[in-house]
């Protein structure tokens, strides 16, 4: 059952239903199906019923309570809550437990929602169907022999599934938006800096990004509401105020020029995918909206970049997992080989696999050959956007190139997986703002996911639109 | 140039990661065919172009006033620690 917000807030307040029955509900869903998808690692039941029971004796008395009151929201398993277990979906951190809260979960705390647990991931992120995970691979709710996408493959089927109505993800090259796609939910990336990645476990420093999976673009908006903002604590957080997007979301579809690239709808893209891309934006230009074919000419380099500047920003971030201060030790005789059989032994092969290549394109003799030379791509990637700002206002697309493919297709492929990942990682290079939602489905009933993609700090403008084109 | 094995054992000891011969031949395919389709970025001239190290241009050093502040306590710090004694994390020697 796909709830919102509103139906939540109008629940509670025309007292049909309590926090405390809400939270039961929850549970109740999440116990009778979560053994065949696998969204969550964990479920943090004893605050979550604690926080509710607060909640309703606020509403009881007349307190005052805040935006998202009596909504559960699940967390994806590598944003730190004080307390909670943080596994990063890793045998390294299986049973780390966070010693602090992340900036964006104190800021939903502070606006009453109920947390209700944490949702499963590739390995620290790194991945495109959930498959990578320590604790087994989430399954697809809308058909369970295939993968839910990844890496925030838990909070999307979470939402997907009816357990919770808001989820929080990470997204570093898709990692929200292709989930959002393939599971049939809304997903944003927001512009790179708008929410603070203070507590969001690292894997690439300049790409990673939190943000909101919901079951439509008005409730996207609700929750980036709430997380959005600068922090002291993240030194690469926007130094401005977030704006109150919920104030924003208008949009005049007769002033709208839409852009779609056309390197983005070339060889590779399924037809359906196709089709139902094209559908929408018929749709638009019959409500006014002007559409033009324009170019992103270095789109073909932006997966290539990609795979050099995350892998080698990830070999330093995961430099931390030695053992010493948290997770899991491997026993060894001496210092160099507790590190090794640790590191061997706590990660999986997909975790290895980007380290190694990121230790490579970084270490001496080829740094000017592979990382400099993605840096300097990145920058094209970057003008391509910039120029195409100058013709048009948005820009639509497919979000991934297929539907859901099956458990177990891609694995032994690791380059074919990095290849889903073609329409979405732009974005993360760009650090601009897009989101992705469901506009139909394929011959097989599978969700199809529309990518909306705006200038940096217009996210506004593709939540408004997004709204738009849900209710319309 | 292909990857040689012995280019993964150089690697694998700077990400201190203790592989096995097979994780070791396994990886040396993958990594090479992944370096293979990454080599396809020096098709591209970009010579007059400079790199983006972060997509925020207007990036400003984020510095703050040199007065302490509190951090994390010493038993939050230690819990999650395969090993302690007291204060301290407990690890292998390190000076011989």
């Amino acid at each position: 059952m796909k709830t919102t917000v509103q139906s939540i807030k109008d629940a509670l307040q025309k007292k049909e239903m309590t926090a405390s029955e809400i939270v039961e509900r929850c549970y109740q869903s999440i116990k009778a199906q979560d053994k065949t998808i696998n969204a969550f690692i964990s479920l943090t039941e004893e605050t979550a019923r604690a926080k509710a029971a607060e909640l309703d004796e606020k509403l009881r008395k007349g307190v005052p309570v805040g935006a998202l009151a009596g909504v559960p929201i699940a967390i994806k398993d590598n944003i730190c809550i004080d307390g909670t277990r943080t596994t990063c979906g890793s045998k390294m951190l299986s049973n780390f437990v966070s010693p602090y809260t992340a900036t964006a979960i104190e800021k939903l705390i502070a606006a009453d929602a109920v947390l209700v647990g944490k949702t499963n991931m590739d390995e620290f992120a790194m991945g495109s169907s959930t498959e990578t995970s320590y604790f087994g691979p989430t399954k697809n709710p809308v058909d369970t022999s295939r993968i839910p996408g990844g890496s925030s493959g838990g909070s999307a089927a979470a939402v997907a599934a009816g357990f919770v109505p808001l989820a929080l993800g990470s997204d570093t090259g898709g990692s929200i938006r292709q989930p959002a796609s393939l599971c049939g939910v809304c997903g944003l990336k927001p512009t790179y800096g708008r929410v603070s990645r203070y507590g969001l476990v690292a894997f690439a420093s300049s790409l990673d990004q939190i943000g909101p999976f919901a079951n439509t673009c008005n409730d996207l908006a609700l929750l980036l509401n709430v997380i959005a903002g600068h922090d002291a604590k993240d030194a690469t957080s926007l130094p401005s105020a977030a704006p109150d997007y919920t104030t924003l979301l208008d949009i005049d579809v007769k002033k709208l020029r839409i852009g779609l690239p056309k390197e983005y709808f070339a060889e590779g893209l399924h037809h359906e995918v196709d089709r139902a891309i094209k559908d929408v934006v018929k749709k638009l230009e019959e409500h006014g909206a002007t559409v033009k074919e324009i170019s992103l000419p270095h789109t073909a380099y932006a997966v290539a970049a990609y795979y050099i500047i995350a892998p080698s920003e990830a070999s330093s971030n995961l430099a931390r997992y030695d053992g010493v201060r948290y997770g899991f030790r491997a026993t060894a005789d001496e210092l160099v080989s507790a590190y090794t059989t640790t590191r061997d032994q706590g990660f999986g092969s997909e975790v290895k696999r980007r380290i190694m290549l990121g230790t490579y394109t970084l270490s001496s003799g080829y740094y000017d050959a592979y990382y400099l030379k993605a840096q300097k791509v990145r920058t094209l990637i970057t003008r391509d956007f910039e120029n195409a700002w100058n013709e048009v206002d948005v820009i639509v697309t497919p979000t991934a190139p297929t539907t859901a493919f099956m458990l177990g297709e891609k694995m032994n492929d690791p380059l074919a997986m990095y290849l889903s990942d073609i329409y979405t990682i732009a974005a993360n290079l760009a650090g601009i703002p897009a989101l992705s939602m469901p506009c139909g489905v394929d011959s097989k009933g599978l969700p199809i996911g529309v990518q909306l993609m705006a200038p940096v700090c217009k996210d506004e403008r593709i939540l408004a639109l997004g709204k738009y084109i849900e209710e319309n | 140039m292909p990857l040689s094995t012995s280019d993964v054992t150089h690697v694998a000891a700077l990400a201190r990661l203790a592989l096995t011969d097979d994780e070791q031949e396994h990886f040396r395919t993958q990594l090479d065919a992944i370096l293979s389709y990454i080599n396809t970025l020096n098709t591209l001239n970009t010579d007059a172009i400079s790199p983006t190290i972060h997509s925020m241009k207007s990036l400003q050093h984020a510095l703050r006033e040199d007065s302490v502040q509190p951090s994390l306590v010493h038993e939050k710090a230690l819990m999650n620690a395969p090993e302690k004694e007291g204060r301290f994390f407990k690890v292998k020697k390190v000076i011989e």
